[in-house]
């Protein structure tokens, strides 16, 4: 299936092929905006009415509160988390193979925790009182509860979009300043602010690769801590099936793992639609889908344990709460879980389908739905299920709040389409770091993408 | 150094302008510009004798334990300030206000360090150098040497020898 052309290209090839992406799209592209917009605008029009009538527009009704918005915001946060692992961690790797995917990925990282940064303002209800989960003197000598999970997510969140952004601008300026060499008009004026007179010279780069590497350096543990930071809010309930040191690994792997399938998922066209096929080779699809595979592995090892320590625990309330998440009114959705995350990628094994375009891609859906699954059935039929008989109920969705999670997808989807055509989704100077360099004399073949 | 005039060559290749580098500091001349489309190993280490050390990791750790201290101090001044007893636990509990300080500390030096990148780097620049050339975003490299006026023959023809495309002044 990738029938590209994989030929051998120079450092100028690079510039082009990433000018080429900036200028003015065709029609196809308008017409996904304008689907995008219209779902975007429908999930508008949702909540603006659930503002209006009040949270009962929304489905959530008691025991389960937290429902399809913390699920749709667990899921957007971790979709973040692979962005990070190729920026970060594996920069500090030195894995030359992630230079092609990293802006993309980085990108996707960004705008997936500003989707994700909704939900908890959507959840809410009143979220003009959003601020008062943050610490502010006020005349009543208020502070925000420092003991709360739900306190420290936000400062979790907060540093994880800030440090996600400042990396991805830090990352886009010499790009950025190559794209302003080669443009004229407007486009020049508007990349020459964003490069802020990037010229590339020693002081420059010694400051900026040191600067790098340390942003990469604490990118790497803040990557880990924020999912874990997001896995407290239910590991410190007293939840049957949420309160387990499980949780933090469990989220972060759950992370990374649905991340990586959001990022073949957007790549993959990128590479057909930009023809960037000299770029993301087959090597890299390779390499995406044995980590894919690696992380679904440690995935189902950590299912396995879920249901080995309810029932080693002895205690008869996690024995039931898995008992009925498996086989009461939500066993569908625990099982198209199991199916989505433990079984599909197990055909990642097979090394034709993970540099076969088509099977990848289904595969990377199905993984998004089952990550999905995995939230909703933490979330719905864990609070679904507690300790007493008569606290237990049925959440039915409502068209308000279907409708915000599907516009929440538009609100991702309309960020990224509009930063491909505008920005350098393909990083240039690190791609041609990795391309061998320029030399007079082949004397010693070191010089082969030494510089990374 | 009364510099007066800058000389410019532009390089095709890494070797080449490495080579120029080398014979350019042999001759002793120090105030070098080399302008470089991606960052080359090769060339930083040369460029290393007369450059003193990034200095972007002190900024980081000053960012870094500041918000470490901002984090603890805010957490612990303000439960002793407001003294609600949630859960039963102390209201100063260290290991919670671990996560706040934790965040922070990330937070502060990520930002301390992107504030170094800028100042240390000089961005932003609001003026293009007389010596830049957009080529240097593209595929060529630059050297460009400031030196005595008398000096910039020699200078330029040292670049020619060391294999320039092009010798600018």
């Amino acid at each position: 299936m990738s029938a590209g052309t994989e030929r051998a290209v120079t450092w100028a090839d690079v510039n082009k092929d990433v000018e080429r992406t900036v200028s003015m799209p065709g029609n196809t592209y308008f017409a996904w905006m304008c689907v995008v917009a219209l779902t975007l605008a429908a999930g508008v029009v949702a909540w603006t009415f659930q503002i209006y009538t009040g949270m009962g527009a929304a489905g959530k009704r008691t025991p389960q509160m937290w429902a399809m918005y913390i699920t749709t915001f667990v899921f957007w946060i971790g979709i973040g988390h692979a962005g990070t692992l190729i920026s970060a961690v594996l920069y500090l790797f030195r894995a030359k193979w992630r230079t092609s995917i990293y802006r993309g990925a980085e990108a996707m990282t960004v705008f997936a925790v500003m989707t994700a940064g909704l939900f908890p303002l959507i959840h809410a209800g009143r979220m003009w009182f959003a601020y008062w989960l943050t610490p502010y003197p006020n005349q009543r000598y208020l502070w925000p509860n420092f003991k709360s999970p739900l306190v420290w997510d936000v400062f979790a969140i907060s540093t994880y979009l800030t440090i996600s952004v400042v990396f991805f601008i830090v990352g886009l300026v010499p790009d950025v300043a190559a794209l302003r060499d080669r443009s004229t008009g407007i486009k020049r004026k508007i990349f020459a602010v964003i490069a802020m007179g990037w010229e590339g010279s020693d002081t420059q780069w010694k400051h900026y690769r040191r600067g790098y590497g340390l942003l990469a350096a604490l990118a790497t543990p803040l990557v880990l801590s924020v999912h874990s930071v997001v896995s407290f809010d239910f590991a410190m309930a007293l939840v049957p099936g949420w309160h387990s040191t499980l949780f933090a690994p469990f989220f972060v792997d759950g992370a990374i793992f649905s991340g990586f399938a959001m990022v073949l998922v957007l790549i993959l066209p990128m590479r057909y639609y930009f023809n960037w096929y000299p770029y993301i080779t087959d090597k890299h699809l390779d390499a995406m889908a044995k980590l894919t595979l690696v992380t679904s592995l440690v995935l189902t090892y950590f299912y396995a344990c879920e249901v080995f320590t309810a029932w080693y625990s002895g205690d008869h309330f996690e024995r039931a709460s898995v008992f009925a998440k498996a086989t009461k009114q939500y066993a569908w959705a625990y099982w198209t879980m199991y199916f989505c995350n433990s079984v599909v990628p197990l055909i990642l094994f097979w090394k034709k389908a993970r540099t076969n375009v088509v099977i990848l891609y289904i595969v990377s859906i199905l993984v998004l739905i089952g990550m999905w699954f995995e939230r909703f059935n933490i979330i719905v039929p864990g609070l679904g299920h507690d300790f007493y008989p008569y606290t237990w109920g049925t959440y039915v969705p409502t068209i308000t709040d279907s409708t915000i999670i599907v516009g929440s997808f538009a609100w991702f989807f309309i960020l990224f389409l509009g930063f491909i055509r505008v920005m350098p989704s393909l990083s240039i100077v690190e791609v041609k770091e990795v391309l061998p360099h320029p030399l007079k004399h082949a004397v010693h073949g070191a010089h082969q993408g030494g510089g990374h | 150094m009364a510099a007066a005039a800058s000389v410019l060559g532009i390089f095709a290749h890494v070797d080449t302008t490495l080579q120029a580098i080398r014979d350019l500091r042999a001759k002793g001349y120090g105030d070098l510009t080399v302008y470089t489309p991606v960052p080359v190993e090769e060339i930083e280490e040369e460029i290393e004798h007369i450059r003193p050390h990034s200095k972007v990791r002190l900024f980081t750790v000053i960012g870094g334990v500041t918000g470490a201290a901002t984090g603890f101090f805010l957490t612990i001044w303000s439960s002793l300030k407001w003294d609600l007893i949630t859960g039963g636990k102390a209201s100063v509990s260290i290991p919670p206000f671990v996560i706040i300080g934790f965040e922070l500390t990330i937070l502060f030096g990520g930002l301390a360090t992107v504030l170094a990148v800028l100042l240390l780097g000089r961005l932003p620049k609001l003026r293009p150098s007389p010596t830049y050339d957009p080529r240097f975003t593209l595929d060529r490299f630059g050297v460009a040497v400031a030196c005595p006026p008398d000096r910039a023959q020699a200078v330029s023809a040292l670049l020619s020898a060391a294999g320039a495309e092009e010798v600018r002044r």
